[in-house]
């Protein structure tokens, strides 16, 4: 459907950012819808058999259509593709009826995930997060200059692929400070 | 040239440099100490107070005297050591604290007047008259006393900072440093071995030793280089563990291109490393110390060991004939070492009596040292054997008082050491947990022993983290140390504890003398330990002359507190890379890219950047822009972007009973579809913050905050959530980020946004307080009708993503009504004009009484801060309340910041009836208003009180009236 | 300082937000105006042993009672803030 709005990226751009960092790739992505669950007190048996996988403690689980990561000790976030979830929220409100709140989260981050073997060189520059010792999958919330993201590890070190969603406002001064600490150490 | 043979430098390769203009060479390896050394330059500065002649006096970061200034431009940095100061080609150097030259320096003079000088000498000097302690005394003090000088320009490097994981941070690469990385690195354990210098091996590069049958550098160079091939190893050199801090975080800057000219494209100057490591060794080795003796200070004395550091590693002998005077084996060590490379050495002057006598070398026993000659360079030096006297013509002079076990990094905890006589210093005791000194640090002064401690605790480390490490120990030297304490010579003149402060025994003796005898007072009465060096070679010398004095043992005298940095640290640095425009980061809104296409004018609000106002051609001053924007609005439309505000999605079964316990007023009651708006209190009775929060569903709100306040207020709210009512079911999460919002505002506002709505907004459909989910061409979208600005205005949000194409959307719409879009600047005038509260009257001291909104704390139940805004004094009749004013006379300008006073009253405190919080120029009414609040204020309408501003020069009559300037009873709002 | 998270394990203090003196957790609901007054202002400041409120702002949310020698630095525990507060008796 073509929209009486055009949508711009959290960039201000019409397209979705990819570049290479040395010998990384940052690659933005837009096409990722964005709910936030949590389950209304005595409900979360219900959220757990629904189709939606609900993440244990600091860690995300990958799915098709749903993954999901953890926020908080009653929240976690739910990723859908953007194309056929747009309206995330409608749609987990279908599985979940009253049993969980669910808040609409796509356009509150920016999503850059950055790839390549490596990467804890660059991480390290940016923020406290062992990525070595982290299990895959791990997801935790931390701090980019002065920034708060969520970081998920999605494959081993050897492979590298880390997601950083940032607050959507600040995805110039993210990738500003990606880039600066990047030069340091490709 | 003294050069000599060997040494660790690249003799094919040569570097030029100039030290106070004039040109020398260097070879890569050296620092600047050892190749002005081996230009047999020895003077290489001025002492702090005396200003005396000095020269380097050790080999190492514990260097007191040898501070130059190095580079030039924005890079000019003071007080460098040259003893670690690589050289690069290009290099540099001044000395400092000298005019107009090193050897011919004005204020030499000082040296003369010494007794003046002494300790504490400007506390006494300088009391009076009181009126000279700013204006005259401390800018001559200053001048003459000093260390180098900043440049005044802009550094243009940039510094960076980082986080690293380890099991164990092995600090110092010399023997128990590399042993210990060695073997945990072995075992597979993450390991950071960071060494201060350049070239890993510490005393092995020093010392001509060997270990495992090869020389004691080439063992060293062989472990690195078997550390850099292990994965889980991680080589950290030019790198200072500078602090320890709590549960086994370490802070260390990384020198990256202190040793270039310049940093190479992309790469920064230093990096500040934050390590986290559950264990550490602390193999920092130990740090020589002086012997006190007359005129112990001449640029050619040294200690022994950076003596036979500069012969073994830089193969520079700083003199043709050396002496050398201790008090213990090492020194004995330092003097064959020296022999072996063929140097002179003239005598070992050995305070110990009885023992075996040095082979080949006049080695005497019992003998001191007690003077020494030379003005710009030692010359000669003068030896007491039991009373006999001779004098020896000498160039340089090694002195050994004994070795102290590099303890800083675990004092900074406070850890008190134990002293130990076996050694003559103090050893650790028990630092912070995790941290454990190894090697000298640990007071295993052998090579052997050192090795062994490094090994040891590396596998102590590995088993508590369920590994094995075994290791075997290379061959190496094992000799016992012995030691007889001697800390200073009798004598006449002066001797320095403490070069780098000009601090000597006689300034100790009057410390004692005045009662100051606890070392922190010795500290502070005569500067010992202070500056740049931190007392590293002096400290405990000048401790122990004080224990001689009160009689004490050293151990009871004990030893200042220690704080990091352990060496200096630079603050660009620190700093890192929030510097300049990354200084912290910048919130853009979704329709920022218009805006600034637009040629917005920006305000910073905390991160954010805000359109102030946007500037239309031929506007050249801000107010022509901001009164035509609330003119427009007021007589048509204007479109404002909001996003800032802080938005909080509130959900749960619980939403409504959670939100009367949090704010004054009660939206329990609230009907689905409709907006209300909230004071929020602290539990003290002030405000806290306020904001319009809207019921879209029986178990679902969204609140709004100030933009100031949004991080505040989810705390707050987390807190009442977790801590007060943990059994409340309410689910909250910010939705700031997620929508883009825009106020229309205006009496055309419904029209504009129904030519984009697909619903019907008609006033019927939608009253004022009204909320909706509509759509906007399809896409999901929320309109709430609620004014700030008092006119008909509505806040119209979508998915952040389209804020760029609303903010379009709405100004093609508004084209037909010639809408305006305004910032904050108009919205702060529509808003006074309209008696909201703002920012500037939610200062944290102010009530709901205060403001005019008593009646919105209801009493008929419990909410945070609603008891407590019930106390007496808060409900006084005759307290400050909010009102509105203007000049009598149109034409006077009010000034912001200005108080209130009677007609007649003095301009002083007490008469102070209160003050002005927002100042705007009325377009609309033509005359600045303003809002304030007012003693006994709601009593005062119509009165005249004068508008102050003593800073300004300004005392303006003004009438108080009701802060409602425009439609007081709301008309246009609701049309 | 470290903070051993009930949940998370140790995380930087950085991370946290301080509030001071977990005994906030007692707020005296619809008490008079005497009893708010002490429970507001009216607090110990010892030089050891101390159970205070932190809030992990960038992290999980969680507000935690961690156990603190203020005088050592010494981190003798920590605890989900709500499991105190429902251990003490307070639900909703």
């Amino acid at each position: 459907m073509d929209k009486l709005l055009k949508p711009l990226t959290a960039l201000g751009a019409s397209a979705p950012l990819r570049k290479s960092l040395g010998p990384w790739e940052l690659v933005e992505r837009v096409d990722v819808a964005l709910a936030s669950v949590a389950p209304r007190r005595g409900r979360e048996g219900e959220v757990a058999r629904a189709d939606v996988p609900v993440p244990a403690v600091a860690a995300s689980v990958q799915g098709d259509p749903w993954s999901s990561f953890w926020l908080t000790p009653d929240m976690f976030m739910v990723e859908a593709p953007f194309a056929s979830h747009e309206d995330i929220r409608a749609h987990l409100l279908g599985i979940y009826g009253d049993a969980a709140s669910v808040t609409e989260q796509t356009d509150a981050w920016v999503r850059f995930d950055l790839l390549g073997p490596g990467l804890e060189r660059l991480m390290a520059k940016l923020c406290n997060v062992d990525v070595v010792a982290a299990p895959e999958g791990y997801a935790t919330r931390t701090v980019i200059e002065h920034m708060g993201c969520y970081l998920i590890k999605r494959a081993p070190s050897s492979e590298g692929a880390v997601t950083l969603y940032g607050a959507r406002s600040m995805a110039g001064s993210l990738l500003h400070a990606i880039t600066l600490a990047a030069g340091t150490v490709a | 040239m003294t050069r000599i043979a060997g040494g660790l430098i690249d003799r094919n390769t040569t570097l030029n440099f100039t030290f106070d203009g004039k040109g020398y060479t260097a070879h890569p390896g050296d620092t600047l100490a050892s190749a002005l050394l081996a230009a047999d330059v020895r003077l290489m500065g001025r002492s702090f107070k005396y200003h005396r002649p000095r020269g380097v006096m050790t080999a190492g970061s514990e260097e007191p005297n040898a501070l130059m200034q190095v580079r030039t431009g924005g890079r000019q940095e003071p007080n460098t050591r040259a003893t670690v100061a690589e050289v690069y080609d290009g290099l540099e150097a001044q000395s400092q604290n000298r005019w107009p030259s090193l050897a011919f320096d004005a204020l030499g003079i000082n040296d003369r007047f010494h007794s003046f000088f002494a300790a504490g000498f400007y506390y006494k000097t300088f009391m009076w008259p009181r009126k000279f302690w700013e204006a005259v005394y401390e800018p001559i003090i200053r001048r003459a006393a000093g260390l180098g000088r900043l440049t005044r320009e802009a550094d243009p490097d940039a510094y960076d900072k980082g986080f690293l994981h380890a099991d164990l941070l092995v600090i110092g690469a010399g023997p128990a440093g590399l042993m210990a990385a060695l073997t945990a690195g072995r075992a597979g354990l993450r390991v950071i071995l960071a060494d201060e210098d350049f070239l890993a091996g510490g005393r092995l590069n020093a010392e001509a030793g060997s270990v495992a049958d090869q020389g004691s550098a080439d063992w060293a160079r062989a472990t690195v280089a078997e550390l850099a091939a292990l994965p889980t190893v991680r080589l950290m050199s030019r790198t200072t563990v500078f602090g320890v801090f709590d549960h086994g975080i370490y802070g260390a800057v990384e020198r990256v291109s202190d040793h270039l000219a310049a940093p190479v494209a992309g790469q920064v100057r230093q990096t500040l490393w934050r390590i986290y490591a559950p264990h550490a060794v602390m193999a920092t080795g130990a740090i020589e110390r002086p012997i006190a003796f007359d005129n112990n200070d001449r640029p050619g004395v040294m200690l022994a060991g950076a003596l036979r550091a500069y012969a073994n590693r830089w193969a520079v002998v700083p003199g043709q004939r050396v002496a050398i005077f201790t008090n213990n084996d090492s020194g004995l060590a330092s003097a064959l070492d020296l022999q072996a490379k063929g140097v002179d050495v003239v005598a070992v002057i050995d305070s110990r009596e009885g023992g075996e006598l040095l082979p080949g070398i006049r080695h005497l026993r019992g003998a001191h040292v007690v003077d020494t000659s030379g003005r710009l360079g030692l010359t000669g030096i003068t030896i007491d054997m039991k009373g006999r006297r001779e004098t020896l013509a000498v160039d340089a002079l090694g002195v050994s008082g004994g070795w102290n076990p590099n303890l800083g990094l675990m004092q900074q905890h406070r850890a008190r050491p134990d002293w130990n006589d076996q050694i003559a210093a103090f050893t650790p005791a028990r630092g912070p947990k995790g941290l454990m000194a190894v090697g000298a640090a640990a007071g295993e002064f052998s090579t052997l022993g050192a090795l062994r401690s490094g090994a040891e605790a590396a596998r102590a480390v590995a088993e508590a983290l369920g590994r094995q490490a075994p290791y075997a120990l290379p061959k190496a030297e094992d000799q016992a140390y012995r030691i007889a304490p001697l800390w200073a010579v009798p004598g006449a003149s002066r001797a320095w504890v403490d070069q780098q402060n000009d601090v000597t025994v006689k300034d100790v003796k009057l410390s004692h003398q005045e009662a100051f005898t606890d070392v922190e007072h010795l500290k502070r009465y005569t500067t010992l330990g202070m500056a740049t060096d931190q007392g590293k070679t002096g400290n405990l010398l000048g401790a122990a002359v004080m224990a001689e004095l009160t009689g004490q043992s050293i151990e009871a005298t004990g030893q200042t507190t220690y704080r990091p940095p352990f060496t200096p640290v630079s603050l660009g640095v620190l700093g890192g890379r929030s510097q300049g425009r990354d200084f912290k980061p910048f919130r853009h809104t979704p329709s920022h890219h218009w805006a600034a296409e637009q040629g917005a004018v920006f305000v910073e609000v905390g991160m954010w950047l805000r359109t102030q106002w946007l500037p239309r051609k031929g506007e050249t001053e801000w107010r022509q822009s901001v009164d035509r924007e609330v003119l427009a609005t007021r007589k048509s439309v204007g479109i404002c972007d909001v996003t800032t505000l802080g938005k909080i999605d509130i959900q749960g079964t619980d939403a409504g009973a959670f939100l009367d316990r949090v704010y004054a007023n009660t939206f329990s009651t609230l009907a689905v579809g409709k907006c209300r708006y909230g004071l929020m209190l602290r539990e003290d009775g002030m405000v806290f913050d306020d904001g319009t929060t809207a019921r879209l569903g029986p178990h679902e709100y969204v609140m709004t905050t100030t933009t100031a306040n949004a991080v505040t207020v989810f705390r707050h709210l987390e807190y009442c959530r977790q801590c007060l009512w943990p059994d409340m079911d309410v689910q909250i999460i910010s939705t700031t980020e997620a929508w883009a919002q825009y106020s229309v505002a205006g009496p055309n506002a419904r029209k504009l946004l129904a030519r984009l709505v697909d619903q019907d907004i008609s006033d019927a459909a939608l009253p004022y307080m009204g909320c909706a989910e509509v759509t906007i061409g399809g896409l999901r979208a929320r309109i709430f009708r609620i004014s700030f600005s008092g006119e008909l205005a509505y806040e119209i949000a979508v998915p952040a993503r389209y804020g760029d194409g609303l903010i379009r959307a709405l100004v093609a719409a508004g084209e037909a009504f010639d809408a305006v879009v305004y910032g904050t600047e108009a919205l702060g005038v529509m808003r006074v004009e309209k008696g909201h509260v703002a920012g500037n009257e939610l200062n944290g001291t102010s009530t709901a009484l205060n403001m005019g909104l008593g009646k919105m704390v209801s009493r008929k139940k419990d909410a945070i801060g609603v008891t407590l805004s019930g106390r007496e004094a808060l409900l006084a009749e005759d307290g400050l309340r909010l009102v509105g004013v203007k000049p009598v006379n149109p034409a006077d300008a009010m000034k912001a910041g200005s108080h209130f006073l009677k007609q007649g009253a003095a301009a002083v405190a007490e008469n102070d009836d209160g003050w002005l919080t927002s100042l705007v120029w009325s377009p609309h009414l033509g005359h600045y208003i303003a809002l304030g609040y007012l003693r006994d204020g709601a009593k005062r309408m119509g009165e005249k009180i004068r508008v102050v501003n003593l800073l300004a020069g300004t005392d303006i009559l003004a009438e108080i009236v009701s802060p409602h300037f425009i439609d007081p009873e709301g008309e246009r709002l609701r049309g | 300082m470290l903070i051993p998270h009930p949940l998370l394990g140790l995380r930087d203090a950085q991370e946290f937000v301080y509030m001071g003196d977990a005994a906030l957790i007692g707020r005296p609901d619809g008490g008079d105006i005497a009893t708010l007054h002490n429970y507001l202002y009216l607090r110990d400041n010892p030089a050891g042993e101390h159970r205070e409120l932190w809030y992990h702002e960038q992290g999980d949310r969680s507000w935690l009672v961690v156990t603190r020698n203020t005088a050592t630095h010494e981190i003798l525990g920590a605890e989900l803030a709500r499991d105190v507060a429902r251990a003490k008796g307070r639900s909703k």
